[in-house]
């Protein structure tokens, strides 16, 4: 892996633009210019339609850039053996994904188990996890099925971690969550964000858990990049859209 | 002479007549799903063959069964001997529900699973082997269920091409006009198929994930 000291971003969009099957209409990203400074937490901020999940997709290689140059730890995603890019990027949905037919241990120590490490490494990689997004060890031999929303989530995001990646992507992580647990986990993994400082590129279309998460939101609109701004510059910033959403979002920001 | 005396009188010929019929379907079913599951498999990842693959599996259910014994009959090999034919013909017969089946129950797993297992960077074999197909296996069991009981009701018609099975007390009783005869034939497969609808389904539950 990179060092800390390395100064250059650790992704990096260079007039990426997408389009489904190379159809012209159906053109999702237009000319996206973003770098991703490592241990950030950058802010995808925007409606749906907006082109934020179509960005995130692009960087674990879900989906291809139909133009333009994205670069991963300095390389271009195309040229990265797939399964590894995919391996050092942990990756959170919205609906979680996780494995129905998978305990929770298993589900969290998956990424693990298939870069073959051994069992007992695997067995207390998961407890660590466990522990560290504030869960009772008891719930690893449970089903996805058996745990509440707010738990599901958490395993969704110890499995992203579970084999320490330096980047995580996650697209609406808490998106489904009530109102309580959706602002319990934004402090939980602000807390874990200060300790583990990976690079984190978020997807939301709330302002106020962007701003609470962020370290920069990149605001889009119609598979456009808007403006990139810091969160402490973002509430204050004139240009028209972001000043919509602020305003949107009232006194509470 | 009532049925149960009739059945009686020839036991050991319904036991072997029976024991055919088993043997035709139990062949021809898995000569079906080594070779239906795996298509269906491979139309999941190459969407392009998906309408030739189960269009000819279409075709092949819409002909008649007895058309379907004369068409391979000058086939070389197969022709020879008339169960051969049979458990071609059955196999032929079931692939549809097994190849549909496959198709759907992957198909059908939670886009959100795929997704994450991909983008958690598993192979196209892993996923397939460690999440779509286990998830699926509910689904897939059922094509097997289906094509078994469909096997065994057409697997009566073997005997006209002289394949054997329990259509010879059927075909016999018709020629004899008796309808003991013909009892005496329909009743033990109505009751396979029963058994193997019955165990198949309990197998389909056990499998489900959920």
């Amino acid at each position: 892996m990179m060092s800390q000291a390395d100064t250059r971003p650790a992704i990096e969009f260079r007039h990426v633009s997408y389009r489904v099957n190379g159809d012209a209409s159906r053109e999702l990203l237009h000319d996206l210019n973003l770098e991703v400074q490592r241990g950030e937490t950058l802010v995808l901020l925007g409606r749906s339609g907006s082109g934020k999940t179509t960005t995130l997709k692009l960087i674990n290689h879900l989906l291809t850039p139909s133009e333009g140059e994205l670069r991963v730890e300095a390389r271009l995603t195309r040229d990265w053996d797939v399964i590894r890019l995919r391996r050092m990027i942990g990756y959170v949905i919205q609906e979680v994904g996780l494995f129905p037919h998978f305990t929770v241990e298993r589900n969290i120590g998956l990424v693990p188990k298939i870069e073959n490490w051994p069992a007992r490494r695997i067995a207390d990689r998961v407890r660590e996890l466990l522990a560290l997004v504030g869960l009772d060890p008891e719930i690893g031999s449970r089903y996805p099925r058996e745990l509440s929303g707010g738990q599901r989530q958490r395993v969704g995001v110890a499995r992203a971690l579970a084999a320490d990646p330096p980047i995580l992507l996650m697209d609406e992580p808490f998106g489904a969550l009530d109102p309580i647990t959706r602002a319990e986990l934004q402090r939980e993994f602000l807390g874990l964000q200060k300790r583990l400082r990976k690079t984190v590129v978020f997807v939301t279309h709330d302002l106020r858990e962007g701003l609470f998460l962020g370290t920069r939101i990149a605001l889009m609109e119609a598979g456009r990049l808007v403006t990139v701004q810091t969160a402490e510059e973002f509430p204050a910033c004139a240009e028209p859209l972001a000043a919509a959403y602020t305003s949107a979002f009232g006194t509470g920001v | 002479m009532n049925l149960w005396q009739f059945m009686l009188q020839n036991h050991t010929e319904v036991l072997e007549l029976t024991l055919e019929h088993l043997w035709l379907v139990g062949i021809s079913t898995l000569l079906a799903v080594l070779v239906g599951i795996p298509l269906g498999i491979l139309i999941t990842r190459y969407p392009a063959l998906n309408r030739p693959v189960l269009g000819g599996a279409n075709i092949i259910q819409t002909i008649p069964s007895l058309a379907l014994f004369g068409f391979l009959l000058p086939a070389p090999w197969i022709g020879a001997r008339a169960d051969r034919l049979a458990i071609l013909a059955l196999a032929l017969y079931a692939l549809l529900p097994l190849i549909r089946n496959t198709y759907a129950g992957i198909k059908g797993v939670d886009r959100a699973v795929a997704e994450a297992g991909r983008g958690m960077g598993m192979t196209d074999r892993q996923l397939l082997f460690q999440v779509e197909l286990p998830l699926a296996l509910g689904v897939i069991i059922a094509g097997v269920r289906v094509a078994t009981v469909i096997s065994v009701g057409l697997a009566t018609i073997a005997a006209a091409i002289g394949a054997g099975g329990l259509g010879e007390y059927i075909f016999r009783g018709l020629a004899m006009v008796n309808n003991q005869v013909i009892l005496a034939g329909a009743i033990p497969a109505a009751a396979m198929a029963l058994l193997a609808d019955l165990s198949l389904g309990w197998l389909e539950k056990r499998l489900s994930p959920h």
